[in-house]
């Protein structure tokens, strides 16, 4: 139960990285933060104490394994993020290079 | 072939497409967009002819089980009223706006990587209705939402850049959100099908973790579908990108990433119980409110239109969170209308761009003589999206608000009554500021859009002059299969298990 708050406690960090700071490379960082919290509850869904690899054998009688299925998941929701935050750097280098500053408060040609 | 064949092709056809222009795109000139042309066509021909289909298989659902696993184990795709009525708007909406970018684009440098990103939106968009499997929806939500991203942030100027990234930041928050939803409907039912989800669902009734997971999904796919407490982005993103994406976005990204997982989580995975539906028709009605309101007092075209969008789609939430037969029957129908009018507005507010330069309604007048077409075609979507009889957004409207009274909400169906009128004022607006009045002295000499832009938007704009018709009993089916797997609830379970093994 621990483990599952401390989760939280993370996706909380993160989420707090990207709601409230000006800085929108911090704002970035919150974001990957945030991507490291939810793959991390995934993968503790999954996981068992004491638990071995599933990877099934004909002579062992195997009682405790690892779900293997949100591995395989979150490897995928790896790539995912990995594309987001590609993404998003490059968007922020333009905007830096458009705007002269990474301050979100002065980045506001938008309005209305 | 066996018809199950062509499910995975509404997959396969957009992605082929997009490796298939970054490939040869580059090198031999205007075959990007023969490619996007033949392929858009061919997905909207696919869809049309799966419709029909679908009429003669039993029981109205198509299964196809990826790898030949059955569906508890491996990924299957479902095709049932409600995917198919998706797949037919989402290639109707897209074959035009391709039609409509092969002239369009020509301002903006590299059309090849634009219709690269557009058939992975298309695809993402396909994959979202098509597959039923949670995680895989999550996957191909986040295929398209990206290619959104960057589309949105096509032009690189900086107020598309800074809309590209508060879209992204958002989008990406949404989607965390659902992810961990996901994550706990996991950990309960140890399963990802959503048919075999929705089978264990039935009978562990009364736990904590399903409130809680609908929070988390009303919230993520809220975000997506810009529902008001969570439309802060809207207005910037749609508006930003080029006039094409802002009529895709509008017309049918925010409908099948919000909306349609919306329905399909709450109301065939998780069951809709009254305090759902409860929040889904206030949420609607403050939307419909709150965007027209906000719309109301625009300058820039394209603004007002992006607005315009959160307010109709409170009326398609609305119309399903009433939960009946004819106000589910009214909210898709609605669903189906205002992707046709919204991106046809969204085109011709592009067709206006790409004449005058300027899309600021104080610059711009007297545009109906020079471009007598647009004019023509806006004026019908205008009447149509404010609901004026003969047009499509009547009918639908209409059905919504009788429902409403059918139901005893008198509020809300006041609500609905009063959006619409505040509508039909923005639309004159519109109407005033940009094709009536004197013309100005410097947009003397500006010329009425490219053939191959006056192509879609005319075709559009019969799309809703004829989109009452959809409401004859003949064809009916379209909307009426659509909306029976909607009100046949967590019974889709049974449904798709049983076909998955006959097929």
């Amino acid at each position: 139960m621990t483990l599952y708050l401390m989760c939280l406690m993370l996706f909380c960090v993160g989420l707090y990285g990207v709601l409230r700071k000006r800085n929108i490379v911090k704002m970035i960082v919150g974001l990957g933060i945030m991507e490291y919290a939810m793959n991390l509850f995934f993968v503790l869904i999954g996981y068992r104490f004491h638990g071995r690899a599933p990877i099934d054998a004909k002579d062992q009688d195997i009682f405790n394994m690892v779900d293997p299925l949100p591995q395989a998941l979150v490897l995928t929701s790896i790539v995912i993020g990995l594309g987001v935050t590609a993404l998003v750097i490059s968007i922020a280098i333009r905007i830096y290079e458009k705007y002269g500053t990474f301050d979100i408060t002065k980045i506001k040609k938008l309005k209305g | 072939m066996k018809a199950i064949h062509i499910i995975p092709l509404f997959v396969i056809i957009p992605l082929a497409t997009a490796f298939l222009i970054s490939l040869v795109g580059r090198f031999i000139k205007r075959s990007s967009e023969v490619i996007i042309f033949i392929s858009s066509l061919a997905l909207l021909g696919f869809s049309v002819y799966a419709r029909f289909l679908l009429n003669s298989v039993p029981g109205k659902i198509l299964v196809y089980k990826i790898g030949g696993w059955m569906p508890p184990f491996g990924i299957c795709m479902v095709m049932d009223g409600l995917s198919s009525f998706m797949l037919v708007t989402v290639n109707l909406i897209a074959f035009f706006v391709a039609v409509y970018s092969l002239s369009y684009m020509n301002q903006y440098t590299d059309k090849p990587k634009f219709f690269t990103l557009f058939s992975l939106m298309v695809c993402g968009m396909n994959g979202v209705i098509i597959t039923g499997d949670l995680f895989n929806l999550y996957i191909f939500l986040e295929i398209a939402s990206i290619a959104s991203y960057a589309l949105v942030a096509f032009g690189t100027e900086a107020e598309e850049l800074e809309a590209s990234f508060k879209y992204a930041i958002m989008g990406s928050v949404a989607s965390a959100f659902i992810f961990i939803g996901i994550a706990f409907l996991y950990s309960f039912t140890s399963t990802l099908n959503m048919a075999d989800m929705a089978r264990i669902l039935a009978y562990k009734q009364n736990a904590w973790v399903i409130p809680f997971v609908g929070v988390l999904f009303l919230m993520g796919f809220g975000l997506k579908a810009a529902l008001v407490p969570f439309h802060a982005w809207l207005p910037d993103a749609h508006p930003s990108a080029p006039a094409s994406i802002s009529a895709m976005l509008s017309g049918i990204l925010i409908k099948t990433l919000g909306i349609y997982s919306l329905i399909r989580i709450f109301f065939n995975i998780i069951g809709s119980t009254q305090g759902y539906l409860t929040v889904l028709m206030f949420l609607g009605a403050v939307s419909m409110i709150v965007g027209v309101v906000l719309a109301l007092s625009q300058w820039d075209l394209k603004r007002l239109l992006a607005y315009s969008s959160i307010s109709q789609v409170g009326y398609v939430v609305l119309g399903i969170g009433l939960g009946t037969p004819l106000g589910v029957l009214g909210g898709l129908f609605h669903l189906f209308n205002h992707s046709v009018f919204k991106s046809l507005l969204f085109l011709n507010s592009g067709s206006v761009d790409y004449a005058t330069g300027t899309r600021d309604l104080k610059e711009t007048g007297g545009l109906g003589k020079l471009m007598p077409v647009t004019a023509k075609t806006n004026l019908i979507a205008s009447m149509a999206i404010a609901g004026i009889p003969p047009f499509n957004g009547f009918f639908s409207k209409a059905i919504i608000i009788i429902a409403c009274l059918q139901k005893g909400f008198t509020g809300y169906a006041i609500c609905a009554v009063i959006g619409s009128i505040l509508t039909l004022v923005t639309f004159m607006k519109v109407q005033k500021f940009v094709f009536l009045g004197e013309i100005k002295d410097k947009l003397k000499n500006i010329k009425e859009a490219p053939f191959a832009m006056l192509f879609s938007v005319v075709c559009l704009a019969i799309i809703c002059v004829l989109g009452g018709l959809m409401l004859l009993p003949s064809l009916r089916f379209f909307l009426d299969d659509a909306a029976s797997v909607v009100l046949k609830g967590t019974s889709y379970a049974g449904v798709v298990l049983e076909a998955a093994s006959r097929q």
